[in-house]
């Protein structure tokens, strides 16, 4: 039962967010709670593959904005009645972007980890991140979609039976689809292949000893990661109802690493407390002064050399203390 | 042809101001073991100190010790209050750390200098261009840095292969317990390499002033390619670094000179234009994905 | 008399080093061939050829009659090919008994399913619990690896190794860093297992080598020097150069 506490403990807050935003007279409150729901799923994704996997992927906003790309392309091509590719023709039905965003960034996640994932350690940190810019680079040149200005979505994907030109609305599927997001990443983390790959990051070499080819899951795990950054991607092009290749420049890939050690490296919940505090920082840093890249700078440099374990360490070493 | 000789120089000019970089970045690795995103920082500081002082003084040439000594400071600085701390640990809190050391020299550059870009004065004698043979002209400016480079490159040779600090950089970048075990001052090594591969980046970065705008984020831009650059040329080689760089330079050059042109043979110019653009934006990450299926380590891999 | 081993002719270099020198060696099945030498002489080396973490530079290796010289460490330990490391290897965040649940699983397979509980899976963990029942570990299955001692982890890398249900195992040096009394266990252990799986056995231990082999080969600088039983390595006066007079023994 007292597993239970704390899901249901987010899922209440996050759940009340637009009536506390309402009340306070804050319309950017729950604009900044979406965020963070978003970025939550991104940096789960990641956690998958960085703190489960231990693989060190530093092009994760990549999958982010391919999703999102998904999402615009889409739309765009269903306002103007050309089929993509001349073969199939766009939507603007949520429930048929978001699957198709997944596919689309699982499989730029699938090339993309069968080249990086031949090499380790720190080559593989270079070869993430410089794939992730080569995509950023290919939806800059892409004229026919904005280029560098990107696509503006004049109207969030519908779902049936719900008004999606209602923010609160948008608001709720978000948190929707990220309960169950996170309830499949439970799943994941839990499985017999979970439990393969957190031999993987403990331990490679033996786990080859033990006959686990470990490229194969190591790879599976990569495009799993893919996919969940691209549903996080998808959800925020119809929340900002805008996407750009800004959203998968290589600092926001930065950004999700920070979040997820923020929270904890390899915790289910370390993603979402991460985001959530990676976010507000930002929202409250951002209100104070332009320069608050610095403080963020000054902070991660303190939290790097002289913490461990992020924000779920503190929390068991708290309950380490009390028992 | 006078037009592809001319790209060919630009692509040299190019690949050698990769090579500055890399060296300093696959040293580092390769002897400490440490990847610094924040080599790019070094190239931006020697580029706005050097400038910062060329236009106080008028002279561009008292641009450059200042440009080389305040980099190698700061890479001083860096080395024993940060990087330091993170040799024993693992990649991901190196990653972290010097990511934030970006944020930080960023946010500082724009606090002295603002977002404008600055530039860089050239000397009268720069002026213009020079023919260097019948019907190729070529800014001066621009094979001076193709001579400093060539030249930083031997020099680099016969620091490595010649002298007493090379055979250690060399011992280092296969075996690093053995530099140790050979009771030498591994720290005085680390913080010596560490400075040295901040020289060359702002050298890199002054260099660069005069062509390109001297403005915050003007070392990611480069510190990517550079990271292509030591990814093909196998982390740890000097060799692979001058080769791959030199390659990349002058590959990423023609494709962004002649792609689109080439491509308007065969298909509508506007569909040409924005393929071109696509595919020559890419072409090195392209590279880098061939050398990779065929040599996963990279061209000159060290350490076997 | 069948082989479960053979290896023809293997070669490795390491620059101008030779470090195995044209070794034929072969194990019958169900004995435990031990592989002695001094430091240095390559038994490292040969181990991690024959599991394919390193790949020879010539020769041939064959696991019950299958040529498995180009194959994949992990397709090895499908055929029957299990291993010790010499320096324990093993999952330190994880409890004990996860540990070996994992190398049943691995050998189980399923490793692909993300929509089950892998602590749902009884027979794994039955079969993990048997495993350590026959043990010496049954009372530290919820230890993290990281807490144990030393010769806890020699023990426990020996159970990993038989969860995958080796023909043929290969021990690499399984009593080194042991005191005495846990040295006795270890080879009572071994020599429990005697004739269901094959061994061959990597060992500096000269009590536990003329304890436990049927057969003793000795590697110096590469290559072997001669095969035979206990008494005939004890009698040959090359291995009395080579080794043992520079041994304590």
């Amino acid at each position: 039962m007292r597993k239970l506490i704390l899901p249901v403990l987010l899922i209440a807050i996050f759940a009340l967010m637009p009536l506390i935003a309402e009340l306070v007279g804050k319309n950017a409150l729950m604009t900044l709670s979406a965020r963070i729901l978003m970025y939550a799923m991104a940096a789960a994704s990641l956690n998958l593959i960085l703190g489960y996997g231990g693989m060190v992927s530093f092009g994760h906003a990549a999958y982010f904005g391919v999703g999102a790309y998904v999402v615009g392309i889409l739309y765009s091509h269903w306002m103007s009645e050309v089929p993509v590719f001349g073969l199939f023709p766009g939507s603007n039905q949520l429930l048929v972007t978001l699957p198709i965003a997944m596919i689309v960034s699982g499989l730029a996640a699938l090339l993309i980890g069968a080249l990086s994932l031949r090499t380790g350690g720190v080559q593989f940190i270079m070869i993430t991140l410089a794939f992730a810019q080569m995509i950023f680079f290919l939806f800059v040149s892409l004229t026919a979609y904005g280029g560098e200005d990107g696509i503006i979505i004049r109207r969030a994907n519908e779902v049936p039976g719900l008004n999606m030109r209602d923010k609160t609305t948008v608001y709720y599927v978000i948190l929707v689809v990220a309960v169950l997001y996170f309830a499949w990443m439970w799943r994941v983390v839990n499985s017999s292949f979970g439990q393969v790959l957190k031999g993987i990051r403990q331990n490679e070499r033996r786990m080859e000893a033990m006959g686990v080819a470990t490229y194969r899951y190591k790879l599976y795990a990569f495009v799993l990661a893919g996919t969940g950054a691209g549903l996080a991607g998808a959800l925020m092009a119809n929340f900002l109802r805008f996407t750009s290749p800004d959203m998968m420049h290589w600092t926001k890939s930065g950004e999700m690493i920070i979040m997820v050690i923020l929270g904890g490296l390899g915790t289910f919940f370390g993603p979402i407390l991460g985001a959530a505090a990676f976010l507000i920082l930002e929202f409250y840093l951002a209100d104070w002064t332009e320069h608050w890249q610095l403080a963020l700078g000054l902070i991660l440099l303190v939290v790097v050399l002289f913490t461990k374990g992020g924000i779920m360490g503190v929390i068991a070493r708290l309950k380490g203390g009390r028992e | 042809m006078i037009l592809i000789l001319e790209q060919l120089l630009n692509g040299l000019q190019y690949g050698v101001m990769l090579f500055l970089l890399a060296a300093g970045l696959t040293l580092i690795f390769g002897i400490m073991g440490v990847i610094n995103l924040a080599h790019g920082s070094l190239y931006m500081i020697g580029a706005f100190a050097g400038t910062w002082v060329a236009t106080t003084t008028g002279s561009f040439w008292l641009g450059i010790p200042a440009g080389l000594i305040a980099a190698a400071l700061v890479g001083f600085l860096v080395e024993a209050t940060v990087i330091r701390k993170l040799y024993a640990r693992d990649h991901l809190d190196q990653v972290l750390a010097t990511f934030a050391l970006i944020l930080i020299f960023n946010q500082m550059i724009i606090l002295i200098f603002g977002r404008q870009p600055i530039f860089t004065p050239l000397p009268e004698v720069f002026y213009g261009s020079i023919e260097i043979i019948p019907g190729l002209f070529y800014p001066p400016y621009r094979l001076l840095i193709i001579a400093v480079g060539l030249l930083v490159a031997v020099g680099l040779y016969f620091l490595i292969n010649r002298t007493r600090v090379g055979m250690l950089v060399r011992a280092g970048s296969t075996n690093r317990d053995m530099v140790r075990a050979l009771g030498v001052d591994v720290r005085l090594l680390y913080t010596v390499v560490f400075g040295l591969g901040a020289l060359l980046a702002g050298l890199a970065g002054y260099m660069t002033g005069p062509i390109l705008a001297v403005q915050v984020g003007m070392g990611e831009d480069i510190l990517l390619a550079t990271f292509v650059v030591v990814v093909i040329g196998g982390v740890g080689s000097i060799k692979g670094a001058f080769v791959a760089g030199i390659g990349l330079g002058v590959v990423d050059t023609m494709l962004r000179a002649f792609l689109p042109t080439i491509l308007r043979g065969f298909m509508a110019p506007s569909d040409a234009d924005a393929i071109g653009a696509s595919v020559s934006s890419m072409g090195i990450f392209l590279l880098m994905a061939i050398v990779l299926l065929i040599r996963p380590k990279g061209l000159f891999a060290a350490g076997g | 008399m069948t082989e479960i081993l053979r290896i023809e002719n293997l070669q490795k270099r390491f620059g101008g080093l030779v470090a195995t020198d044209n070794v034929t060696l072969d194990v019958h099945t169900g004995e435990i061939h031990a592989l002695i030498g001094p430091n240095g002489a390559g038994k490292s080396t040969l181990i991690n050829q024959l599991c394919g973490e390193l790949r020879q530079d010539a020769g041939v290796i064959h696991l019950a009659g299958r040529d498995i010289s180009h194959m994949p460490a992990p397709e090895r330990v499908d055929l029957g090919l299990g291993r010790t490391f010499q320096v324990t290897s093993l999952l330190e965040d994880f409890t004990v008994v996860e540990n070996v649940g994992l190398a049943v699983q691995a050998r189980d397979g399923g490793n692909f399913r993300i929509f089950d509980r892998v602590s749902g899976r009884s027979s794994i963990w039955e079969e993990a619990g048997h495993l350590l029942a026959g043990s010496l570990l049954d009372d530290r299955r919820d230890a993290r690896v990281a807490d144990l001692s030393h010769g806890e982890k020699k023990q426990l890398e020996l159970v990993m190794a038989l969860a995958t249900q080796p023909r043929l195992l290969l021990l690499d040096e399984p009593m080194a860093g042991l005191g005495h009394l846990e040295s006795q266990q270890m080879i009572d252990t071994l020599n429990g297992l005697r004739g269901e799986i094959s061994m061959l056995l990597v060992e500096h231990d000269m009590e536990a080598v003329f304890a436990l082999a049927d057969r003793i080969s000795v590697l110096v600088y590469g290559q072997i020097i001669m095969t035979g039983t206990a008494d005939e390595v004890r009698n040959d006066p090359r291995v009395r150069e080579a080794y043992l007079g520079t041994e304590d023994a």
